[in-house]
């Protein structure tokens, strides 16, 4: 091997659905692993909100695409050694192989470091991969390879029917499903080929356990398991879809050894260097000759297998506290396993495999119910968004915790109000899996109804549902008066966790009167430590959890040098990474004020959560509960919410009745900006501007109200799981029609309606104040019109189309409302400007989404700045200068993961992730970061479809400009005639119903349109469900769709005006040096 | 039924009893494997101890029928563990672990906190312990004691091989507390086995049976108490007949060839002992379950195995002749499979110059 001295890493770019945060944990990992041994670090990710993208970790960082256009151009510039494809996802994996496909990699001479390149080639191709595992006599499922629906249907008739279709270098199993007969068959693989040109058909191995072991090797052939885990769900469910606990519960020694030993010799056979996750399907029944059974009967496949560092590589490393991307970056670099130290424990060493004293089962958090129109089915393909970890000493335990770690507001396994409206019966919810189902299986043991009966329609293993059934028997047995419940009683419901609140509920009192009781009989929790060798050693590991199945702590208070910094929670739609590099980032200020940082969260893909981030870590709930159990044991300086998002906000007002110390802005100011019947009073005293509002219990109300102040009008009902559910309506009809459906209203449960202001500017003002006075500030714009959630706009820095006064004026507003509520700390505002008012929609006393972007874009840490404020240390006004460049954040969305949904851009959040790219001009960072989310240029025809007389009158001078382009423009009938009468020709094509040729569906499915725009009329009309089908189609096509007129009218114009060719290739620290 | 476990330096901890209610004495250790408990504790290598498992869930997957354990029947005095199942889910299972236990008259005890009981054990070293019902009983140490006679076969009993590439060659195991795997290991290499009692010596038996290399078994306690055995061994080196040591075995050897034995403060009990193969780059996962070690190499001979961890001896290998022994388990059972070679190894050298 040649010595190294410049490595080029790949990111994973945006969140996405099935490629999420963890990538930013293994790519962090990496990024330091590499440092340590004095080799210079490139890394490519367009992610703005990561923490990799810091100044603190790699030297230097690209802002742009992960792609081979992209790569090759800084691979020519940067000319690294080496190159790092396993840590940033498919995404990495994927250019990577087209990077060398091309010959670039050969043509720069850039070695791929770890795992060879013919080795992910072998796994990443089903059929060559199937040969392969035949060739060293390790089983795979009946299966043939099909590239034409015709044949994945013969192909089935042949194997029997049910089958599994899977789609090869897919996400998250992206085009994957389960086919009981031909016309489902039809369905999932013309949607499979849409992406992939080869699918695998396979017989469906029903109700198999699904058991995932994370192996890792080295150059000289050592090799060893990391982790070995267990679906909760029987296979048929995605890894990432299934609940999962590590170590499996179910296996016996023999098959446990078995199936490592199989995972091994694949790894080996392979030449994996690094890591790599193998996935068996195990028949829980094999058929046994007599009897009287031995060891010798197992009945196994390998049904998957990454050769890189994946999710659940990330949540492996977080269960056992293995760090596995580190040790995978070392081995890349060709290091041998037993000469790297093993950082976690400082005592024992790399090559050897955790023993843990505690179970953890991981839940994904799903988001479904926010996408209009989506599938709420769970299946082989991922649609969760995020997930937590719960670690406890008892399933019950752990499985209780990670469920109240979801923050929906469930207090546990026997919560029931995920099922509130539903009219399915238990039996349906079981046999059907959605996010429901868990719920589903308590309420059907309450019900009654038999381990087996629920076994048969779930595939669930007895095993879990025997442990379910625990919970709900014993919460059943509770006294339901609390002064009957004894020391005994409230110990076992703790040991099996219960929450105080839970608890409370069942014998109708409150959480905190639970834990006074507890207080009483000396219940407390213990602290564990995470040490991966189960006390075998004593060690001095930070990596820490709570639990009631314990007697003792392992570790003392911090106490006065200790600050608590409550972290994001899990992953979800409006709260994501960008969390995860403000807490990351607080926790490194916090060194600088000599204090010891003390981590709560309970999401496994975050970097927060890494063992060598902050002094302590507790892999705990962010409920009240467990966050004021922590404070009482660590009795620290303090604790701050202001940076972790919604989540810890929300919890300033407990912890504050506590008697925490929270830094930074005081509860009772938060709660004045959070409380809109305060906040709007201050406002009207400050003289402030705000779009009318008010609050109704009754639909009469709200229609008179509707009438007064003008349609539209927004709708924000107050209770709703897991989201805000807000709607516009832009008449009575539509009013009445949104309320009487969602049954929304009532006095319990009142309305919010606000006046809907159209056409209008939003903008973002983020900042940070000291004790009221504003120190720093960016005001950054929206490129879409109010009316889309601002997690879902295009963000551009410096603002493009403010005048200086109308800024000035936004500045002025912004410094009164810190004033008035004597913020200190960071806090971001959103405004609208109309024909030049400005009105204030909404403060947030706490960093927001934009915090990264605008830290890093401007070179000012804000977070840093914030601290200050946490410590009540006066600083100096900064006054960012304006720089020469044009940064644009890009949001990415997941629509074609989430079967059904509308793709439409609307004031309900819907993207997962977002990048950031600059340039110089605003053209040229959008069409960058639009490339980054998967855009792309359009090459053989564009499609056109614009709604009313509005949009298209609107629209014709982008319509002109797109001609430019010398591209076959097709159009439906009315815009055709549209376009015509203004001179442009567009093909006409006929809508999805009309079945008719030439067709739209037909078009899309040909390959035929790689572009399309589709804008749609502001009111409910006949023909949105036409609308609905072209939407969806072109998602479902894995067409570039635009939604929205002012992203398309830029895009076009960024295409037309600046082409690839001129977009520059220059580094952050390039860019930040960069004068006009 | 509530039970207490109470230790020599007087801590006492209560737990309930899901196993048989009996009072019973021995030495408390712990192991650190996650799973394979009808295995580890038909271990004969477990008898006399009070096993404490660190995993905090225990009982799962039931107990499958007697020929999937390592020896005829529960061999540790007692067992506790944090959280025991009752529901146990396996396609083999026939008795859940409580109804096991109860069957062969070993106390289970729940007591929750394991990490504590470990962290204890691992500072202050193994301590005697015993578990009280209703009857008060005295400590018993049972390293004072031949635990190697109580576990070893009676008889002299004859394993024919299966097919395989060993099929015409016979190994004599002298048995101090065999487990089957190591049986079944060798079996299936064709190899055929006698299997003789510790005390067993072939050189003075009127009826000497005919073996072309020795075993020397896994088994329980000081090696110092099977002087019997360590006399065999001495004979046999000085015959140069090729030997492999398994764990006790391998603590045997040492002893006979001229080399010392010592207590480990607490053992190496669990399935994660990194073992490096000395003058290599290869490192091996390996099961381990002793609480003696080899702390003096005898001459002649050169460590083949280091513990990664403590850097104790994991296993000799004689410079010049087939004499090799390990401190881990090849045989696995439970635990990771990774050095079942050592048998192919030893097969290679012991029968192929």
């Amino acid at each position: 091997m040649k010595k190294l001295k410049k490595i080029i890493i790949l990111g994973s770019g945006a969140l996405k659905i099935g490629e999420a945060g963890e990538f930013d944990y293994s790519g962090s990992q990496t990024i330091k692993a590499i440092k340590e041994d004095g080799i210079k670090t490139i890394l490519v990710n367009p992610n703005i909100a990561t923490i990799q993208t810091s100044k603190f970790l790699a030297d230097i960082v690209y802002f742009l695409p992960i792609t081979d256009y992209f790569v090759e151009k800084i691979i020519a510039k940067e000319k690294p050694d080496g190159i790092l494809l396993s840590f940033g996802g498919q995404t990495a994996l994927n250019c990577g192989l087209s990077l060398n496909k091309k010959g670039v990699l050969k043509k720069y001479n850039v070695e791929v470091l770890g795992t060879p390149i013919s080795a992910i080639q072998l796994s990443e191709d089903r059929k060559e991969f199937a040969k392969h595992l035949k060739s060293i006599n390790i089983p795979t499922p009946r299966s043939l390879i099909a590239t034409t629906t015709t044949t994945a249907v013969s192909i089935a008739q042949k194997i029997g029917y049910p089958v599994m279709i899977r789609a090869g270098f897919a996400l998250g199993g992206q085009g994957s499903g389960i086919a009981k007969n031909e016309e489902e068959l039809k369905k999932i693989t013309i949607n499979a080929f849409a992406f992939v040109r080869q699918i695998l058909v396979e017989k469906y191995l029903h109700h198999y356990k699904e058991i995932e072991y994370e192996v890792v090797r080295d150059i000289d052939d050592n090799c060893i398991t990391v982790c070995n885990m267990e679906n909760f769900d029987p296979l048929g469910i995605h890894t990432g879809e299934s609940i999962v606990v590590a170590p499996s519960q179910t296996l016996n020694n023999f098959e446990f050894q078995h199936l490592r030993s199989a995972a091994i010799k694949i790894v080996r056979s392979l030449g994996i260097v690094g890591e790599c996750n193998v996935q068996f399907a195990l028949n829980p029944n094999p058929k046994t000759k007599n009897k009287k059974s031995t060891n010798a009967d197992i009945e196994y496949y390998v049904i998957e297998l990454n050769a890189r560092l994946s999710r659940s590589s990330a949540l492996a490393s977080k269960a056992t506290g293995y760090p596995l991307a580190y040790i995978a970056a070392k081995l890349a670099l060709g290091k041998n396993l037993t000469t790297i130290k093993n950082n976690v424990t400082n005592v024992t060493q790399s090559c050897f495999e955790p023993a843990l004293d505690y179970i953890v089962v991981k839940i994904p958090r799903w988001d479904i119910e926010k996408f209009k129109g989506a599938d709420e089915k769970i299946g082989t393909s991922m649609k969760s968004v995020g997930e937590v970890m719960g670690i406890g000493r008892t399933f019950e335990e752990a499985y209780q915790k990670a469920i109240r770690m979801l923050d929906l507001d469930f207090e546990g396994a026997t919560s029931q109000s995920m099922l509130w409206n539903s009219t399915k019966t238990t039996k349906q919810l079981l046999e059907i899996a959605t996010p429901k189902r868990i719920f589903a299986v308590a309420r059907a043991l309450k019900e009654e109804m038999s381990i087996e009966q629920i076994y048969n329609l779930t595939g669930i293993d007895p095993w879990f549902l025997s442990r379910i059934k625990k919970i709900v028997e014993t919460e059943k047995n509770l006294p339901k008066n609390i002064k009957k419940i004894s020391k005994e009683q409230l110990l076992e419901m703790k040991k099996m966790g219960f929450s105080d609140r839970r608890i409370g509920y069942v014998c109708n009192v409150n959480g905190l009167e639970i834990r006074n009781l507890r207080k009483k009989y000396d219940i407390k929790p213990s602290i564990f430590q995470i040490d991966t060798l189960a006390g075998e050693f004593p060690t001095k590991t930070n990596y820490l959890y709570v639990t009631y199945n314990g007697e003792h702590n392992d570790v003392e208070p911090t106490g006065g040098d200790g600050v608590i910094v409550l972290g994001s929670g899990p992953y979800r739609i409006g709260s994501s990474v960008e969390f995860d590099w403000t807490s990351v980032s607080t926790v490194m200020s916090l060194k600088k004020h000599k204090k010891k940082s003390i981590i709560i969260n309970c999401n496994p893909e975050t970097v927060s959560t890494d063992y060598d981030v902050s002094d302590r870590l507790y892999f705990e709930e962010l409920t009240f509960e467990r966050i004021a159990d922590i404070y009482d044991f660590e009795n620290p300086y303090g604790i701050i919410v202001s940076v972790g998002g919604q989540t810890p906000n929300n919890r300033a007002k407990s912890l504050n009745a506590h008697g925490c110390n929270i830094l930074g802005t005081k509860s009772d100011d938060i709660d004045r900006a959070e409380d809109r019947t305060k906040f709007s009073k201050l406002l009207d005293e400050l003289n402030i501007s705000q779009p009318a509002w008010d609050k109704f219990s009754h639909i009469k109300e709200a229609i008179s109200f509707s009438k007064n102040v003008g349609y539209p009008v927004l709708i924000r009902p107050s209770f709703v799981l897991s989201g805000t559910l807000m709607r516009i309506c832009h008449n009575k009809e539509e009013l009445i029609h949104f309320l009487k459906d969602a049954t929304l209203i009532s006095s319990e449960y009142p309305i919010i309606i606000s006046k809907f202001i159209e056409e209008a500017k939003e903008i973002e003002f983020d900042a940070v104040a000291f004790k009221g006075i504003i120190k720093a500030f960016i005001i950054s714009e929206h490129i879409e019109n109010a009316g889309v959630h601002s997690g879902d706009a295009t963000i551009a820095f410096p603002p493009q189309t403010l005048s200086e006064s109308i800024q000035v004026e936004i500045e002025t507003i912004g410094r009164k409302i810190a004033k008035a509520l004597s913020i200190s700390g960071p806090c971001n505002m959103q405004f609208l400007i109309k024909n030049d008012v400005i009105q204030v929609i909404e403060v947030n006393i706490r960093s927001s989404r934009t915090f990264p972007f605008i830290s890093k874009v401007t070179g000012v840490n804000f977070i840093d700045l914030a601290t200050n404020a946490f410590f009540d240390i006066d600083f100096p006004e900064i006054n960012i200068p304006k720089p020469k460049f044009v940064a644009v954040k890009v949001p990415q969305f997941s629509f074609a993961r989430l079967t059904g949904a509308d793709p439409i851009l609307h004031v309900e959040m819907a993207s997962t992730g977002e990048v950031a790219c600059f340039g110089e001009n605003i053209e040229e960072a959008f069409l960058k970061g639009e490339l980054a989310v998967g855009g792309k240029i359009p090459q053989k025809g564009i499609f056109i479809s614009l709604g009313g007389e509005e949009n298209k009158e609107k629209f014709l001078k982008t319509a002109k400009k797109i001609v430019e382009l010398n591209l076959p423009l097709y159009a439906t009938e009315k815009t055709t005639l549209f376009l015509k009468k203004n001179g442009i020709y567009a093909n006409k094509l006929n809508k999805l119903h009309e079945k008719a040729s030439p067709n739209i569906l037909e078009y899309f499915q040909n390959g035929k349109i790689d572009l399309a725009i589709n804008l749609v009329e502001k009111h409910l009309t006949k023909d949105e469900t036409d609308q609905y089908t072209i939407r969806r189609a072109a998602i479902d096509h894995n067409i570039h769709l635009f939604t929205n007129f002012q992203k398309a009218t830029l895009f076009i114009s960024a295409i037309t005006s600046n082409y690839l060719k001129e977009m520059h290739i220059r580094s952050w620290k390039e860019w930040e040096n960069y004068k006009k | 039924m509530k039970g207490n476990l109470i230790l020599e330096d007087g801590t006492i901890f209560q737990g309930e009893s899901f196993g048989a209610e009996k009072s019973i004495t021995g030495e408390t250790v712990f192991s650190t494997g996650m799973l394979g408990y009808p295995e580890a504790i038909t271990d004969p290598s477990y008898i006399g101890q009070i096993l404490i498992a660190t995993y905090p869930i225990m009982g799962s997957y039931g107990v499958a029928n007697s020929k999937n354990w390592e020896s005829d029947g529960i061999k540790i005095s007692a067992l506790i563990v944090s959280q025991y199942i009752d529901t146990p889910s396996h396609f083999q299972s026939e008795m859940s672990l409580g109804e096991w236990l109860k069957k062969e008259g070993v106390p289970g005890l729940i007591i929750t906190d394991t990490r504590l009981l470990a962290q204890k054990l691992r500072d202050k070293g193994t301590l005697l312990g015993k578990i009280e019902f209703t009857k008060k009983i005295d400590f018993y140490n049972p390293d004072s004691d031949n635990l190697v006679a109580q576990v070893s076969t009676k008889k002299i009993v004859e394993i024919a091989g299966k097919d395989g590439k060993w099929k015409n060659k016979t190994i004599m195991m002298i048995d101090c507390g065999a487990k089957r795997n190591i049986i079944k290991c060798l079996n299936k290499r064709g190899v055929k086995l006698i299997i003789v009692p510790w005390n067993y010596n072939p050189f003075t038996e009127k009826t000497p049976i005919n073996f072309d290399a020795i075993l020397i078994s896994n088994g329980p306690g000081n090696p110092k108490m099977a002087d019997k055995t360590i006399i065999t061994i001495k004979e046999i080196l000085k015959r140069k007949i090729p030997i492999l040591g398994i764990c006790l075995g391998n603590q045997l050897l040492a002893l006979a060839a001229g080399g010392e034995t010592k207590k480990l403060k607490f053992g190496h009990r669990s399935q994660n002992q990194p073992c490096i193969l000395v003058g290599g780059k290869r490192c091996y996962i390996t099961t381990q379950n002793h609480g003696f070690y080899v702390s003096k190499i005898p001459d002649g001979f050169k460590n083949w195995f280091i513990n990664a961890n403590d850097g104790t001896s994991e296993g000799l290998m004689h410079k010049k002749y087939p004499f090799m022994s390990v401190q881990f388990h090849p045989e696995a059972m439970p635990g990771p499979e990774d050095t079942e070679w050592i048998f192919d190894f030893f097969l290679e050298r012991a029968f192929i110059n």
